[in-house]
């Protein structure tokens, strides 16, 4: 039987109890989360090898700089009017499951159909895997707290699979940038974040350039307009760092935007899909009625870098000193967007942020005040390092005063009855399935700002039902397998104490499957 | 499946069904209101081009529609503005007067985050944190004060802020899932009962709209549906039947998702014109499900701000200030363009930067809420949109 404290430890700091881990917090649900801290796997030094992602990456653009050639011979033969003006087909196959927009008749001689749908099932496929890995770690760690803290940054730092080319780069964004820096310096997880060729596709950072850049004269030259996007800069400040009331103003989103310019994505092909809607430098080349990298200015500010890695892109930046928040930067190429980020991230107003959603998401919707002021407290004053600030949020009395404070997330629930049953699933899709089913699909919350962290937007009547019915199809799945289950006694040692009504329901079950879908339907069980 | 009549013989001493409210309203309660709300930030000047003003074609460059008329061009509305020509279907109901399109419209917010913007746009309030829940379960609290109550459903998983509060709605989205036996539901709302009356209100709920929705969520994706702003067909074909129900709720809430055009957004074609003909399906799928119940329906479809008037420098726009909304149905008197138009002169816009907002939203809210549910205008100023005693309700039977 869990006690209540353990019960808080694993279901509301951790992911959910497995039936072994009564055992392993015993009598010290506070060193059972102080120990995971401690071994948690801290940021590897500098790697040679390029990241998985710029590999992805990579191999995504050839994929699509084909399939918009393709697009463009086809519509040179045939009628669409979008590629006569220039502009590629919407990418609509990369991730959300639908088809990708080929449907057009006839496929024009020296195309090859099957490239032209690679894309689609690349993007596909690398989303999936990225997802099943996410969710097997999540349930089979033995550290679900720091795994916990791992889904609160990368639902912080946010990207959604919804745009295309981000779909298969979002795990890759989590396991790269997130996981080895959640328990070191909060400085260097931004920095990581804002770098990460998914987050530059996802908030339009790669064709951002400043007016002034060499990169934007060429281009006005050949009398093209190109300038300014202001998306990651005015993100950065509203969700990443200072938050919405944090003191910042138009003028300040503009000129960070402006010292941002440049930090892009390397390689020989341009930004690609977030940022640029026309083929890339390669693809036009290659493309008819296009001019060929020669000619286009693009090309020049584009050749360069590790091929989908982080770049800095030194002829689309901004020259010349900039303001934010009053303080002046001097002109320093890449240096100067680490200064911003630094200044940002020892502000006191980040800190309140910071502390404000980690306790949200820990203790209450509505946190204590002073617990908000204490965390803040603590992240000034150990320079943002964020151990501190977990241990402290342990150590809080508020943080254990009330149980179940918190509604599960879908995939609070979802994860935690397969940690409930010690079980990994063989087809570990349909845990994506369901997710989609209940209103989060992995890594498309549809917004920078993350999927919500409060019970109104999860508690619908809905989706309970949706919980319900997941519940019992999982009952009769696991009630037909195993003899002699007993989700009494599982109810004991994954909840803890409940309710009476809850025992009395779970205990008065027809049949081992139907006591396995009244504890995944319990009260309890929604909550955390 | 008799799921349904197992629960309600079982059920209906204990609690009060949220869509039986209906049996005991006294008051009209024909008239259908359908809220869409398009997170994101739609460009008002994409979707409603004002395509004769002598700044336009200027400031919008390679994001400019042409002309009435033209191939791609607007499809023309009056001599200043045309729609944009993904909205053939709604360009008829304008011109079958069941279409009245709103310009240089805006909530008071007048910074340029998403999120406090739709907070402003839901509670109904001056700041992002003025008010508790959102302005149309205030307002649905007050028709049941007065005796006259109805029932709102919200098509997603959650209920969105607008329709938050301390008036109980109900929420569906399509499902995938098999159909659970009437026992098990039975003991659920049981064990909840004995502790937990909150989910226990859930739960009757969502057997409620489950079995009014029937199977309108066949051919629904299972992916977030209306989230992606093109797969919106399963989710109006709901709120059609939920809306058409004899019993069922008359206010329904809709979000469609995918409107941050930040970069490449096209313009007769692309991006925008993809969700633009998305959203006009829609509308006109919701049209035909409703059958008659169309005559007696107010779709107002509204966004959090507009986009900036100057194209951005990659090929889309940023956070801007006003935009475009749009009346429908067969209750509204359309075939108008309701806009005191501010011009796009540089001295006109709104910071250097943004079309200026000549209209508040919540005017247009507080039009719908004392048009078609005689919300008095004291209620409406004072409890439905606090501090709003300025902003007078948009004339909407004249209109």
């Amino acid at each position: 039987m869990l006690t209540k404290n353990a019960a808080i430890a694993a279901n509301r700091f951790g992911l959910g109890a497995r039936p072994r881990d009564a055992a392993l917090i015993a009598s010290d649900p506070r060193g059972w989360l102080e120990q995971q801290l401690t071994t948690a796997q801290r940021a590897p030094s500098e790697s040679s090898s390029p990241p998985e992602s710029a590999r992805v990456l990579q191999e995504l653009r050839e994929l699509r700089a084909v399939r918009q050639v393709a697009a463009q011979v086809r519509a040179n033969a045939g009628t669409a009017p979008a590629a006569r003006r220039g502009a590629p087909p919407p990418d609509q196959g990369s991730s959300s499951g639908e088809p990708a927009a080929t449907a057009t008749p006839g496929v024009p001689p020296g195309i090859d159909e099957g490239a032209i749908r690679e894309f689609g099932q690349f993007a596909r496929q690398h989303y999936m895997t990225y997802a099943n890995e996410r969710h097997r770690r999540a349930i089979e760690t033995d550290q679900p707290f720091v795994e916990r803290l791992v889904h609160f940054w990368s639902n912080h730092f946010a990207v959604s699979a919804d745009k295309p080319l981000v779909g298969p780069l979002a795990g890759l964004y989590e396991q790269e940038a997130i996981r080895p820096r959640v328990t070191g310096n909060f400085y260097d997880l931004l920095l990581a974040a804002e770098r990460h060729p998914a987050m530059n596709l996802y908030l339009d950072n790669t064709a951002s350039m400043g007016e002034g850049s060499t990169a934007a004269r060429l281009a006005r030259n050949r009398g093209r307009e190109l300038g300014l996007n202001e998306n990651l800069a005015r993100e950065i400040l509203e969700l990443h760092t200072l938050g919405v009331d944090g003191g910042y103003a138009q003028h300040d989103v503009t000129e960070f935007a402006k010292v941002i310019t440049g930090w892009s994505i390397g390689g020989p092909i341009g930004p690609g899909g977030g940022g640029l809607g026309r083929p890339a430098a390669n693809g036009a080349a290659n493309g008819p009625g296009n001019g060929g990298p020669a000619s286009n200015p693009r090309a020049a500010a584009f050749a360069g870098g590790a091929p989908g890695e982080f770049y800095f892109r030194a002829l689309m930046h901004e020259p010349g000193d900039k303001t934010v928040l009053g303080k002046r930067f001097k002109e320093r190429g890449v240096e100067e967007g680490e200064e911003v980020l630094a200044m940002l991230a020892q502000h006191p107003a980040t800190a309140k942020h910071l502390a404000t959603k980690l306790a949200r998401h820990f203790v209450a919707d509505d946190p204590p005040a002073a617990l908000v002021d204490m965390l803040a407290k603590v992240y000034l004053k150990n320079d943002g390092e964020l151990v501190p600030v977990y241990r402290a949020l342990i150590e809080a009395d508020d943080s254990w005063r009330q149980p179940l404070a918190k509604y599960k997330t879908p995939q609070d629930f979802v994860l935690s009855t397969f940690r409930a049953l010690d079980h990994v699933p063989d087809n570990l899709q349909q845990i994506t399935g369901i997710l989609g089913e209940l209103g989060q699909r992995p890594f498309t919350p549809g917004s920078p700002a993350g999927w919500p962290d409060i019970a109104a937007n999860w508690d619908g009547s809905d989706a309970l039902l949706k919980r319900i019915e997941w519940g019992a199809a999982v009952g009769k799945r696991v009630g037909a397998a195993a003899k002699g289950f007993d989700a009494a006694d599982l109810t004991a040692s994954v909840l803890g104490p409940v309710n009476d009504a809850t025992l009395a329901s779970i205990g008065g079950a027809s049949d081992a499957g139907q006591g396995l879908a009244l504890l995944i339907a319990a009260p309890e069980f929604q909550r955390r | 499946m008799n799921r349904r009549i197992l629960l309600r013989t079982s059920v209906q001493l204990t609690l009060l069904a949220p869509f039986a409210r209906l049996a005991h309203a006294a008051a009209d309660t024909q008239a259908r209101f359908v809220l869409v709300i398009l997170r994101g930030a739609l460009d008002g000047l994409a979707a409603v081009a004002p395509y004769a003003d002598p700044q336009y074609r200027n400031l919008r460059g390679a994001l400019a529609l042409d002309a009435p008329g033209s191939d791609g061009g607007v499809l023309k509305l009056d001599g200043t503005f045309g729609l944009h020509p993904s909205l053939a279907n709604m360009h008829a109901m304008y011109q079958a007067n069941e279409l009245a399109v709103l310009h240089a419209v805006a909530t008071p917010y007048r910074e340029r985050s998403h999120f406090d913007a739709q907070k402003v746009l839901e509670a109904g309030g001056l700041t992002p944190s003025t008010s508790d829940g959102g302005w149309l379960n205030r307002a649905l609290a007050e028709l049941e004060r007065e005796g006259s109550e109805r029932d709102a459903i919200a098509l997603s998983e959650s209920v969105p802020l607008v329709l938050r509060g301390t008036f109980g709605v109900g929420t569906w989205a399509p499902s995938q899932l098999p159909d659970t036996d009437a026992d098990l539901l039975a003991r659920v709302r049981r064990m909840y009962e004995a502790s937990d009356p909150r989910l226990a209100d859930r739960l009757i709920e969502a057997l409620d709209a489950r079995d009014i929705a029937g199977d309108a969520a066949a051919g629904g994706n299972g992916m977030g549906g209306a989230r992606a702003g093109v797969q919106i067909t399963p989710i109006v074909t709901a709120a059609a039947r939920f809306l058409k129900s004899p019993n069922g709720p008359r206010v329904a809430a809709i979000d469609i998702g995918g409107w941050d055009t930040h970069a490449n957004q096209g313009a007769s074609q692309g991006n925008l014109a993809l969700r633009l003909r998305g959203l006009d399906a829609g509308l006109q799928t919701l049209k035909v499900e409703l059958g008659p119940a169309w005559q007696d329906t107010t779709v107002l479809i509204v966004t959090e701000f507009g986009r900036t008037v100057a194209v951005n420098g990659t090929r889309g726009t940023d956070h801007g200030t006003a935009g475009c909304a749009f009346l429908a149905g067969g209750a509204v008197s359309g075939g108008r363009v309701l806009a005191d138009w501010p011009g796009l002169a540089q001295r006109d816009l709104h910071e250097g930067r943004d079309l200026r907002a000549t209209t508040d939203l919540r005017g247009v809210f507080k039009g719908v809420l004392a048009t078609r549910f005689k919300i008095p205008e004291a209620a409406l100023e004072t409890s439905v949109f606090p501090d709003s005693a300025g902003v007078e309700p948009l004339e909407l039977a004249a209109v």
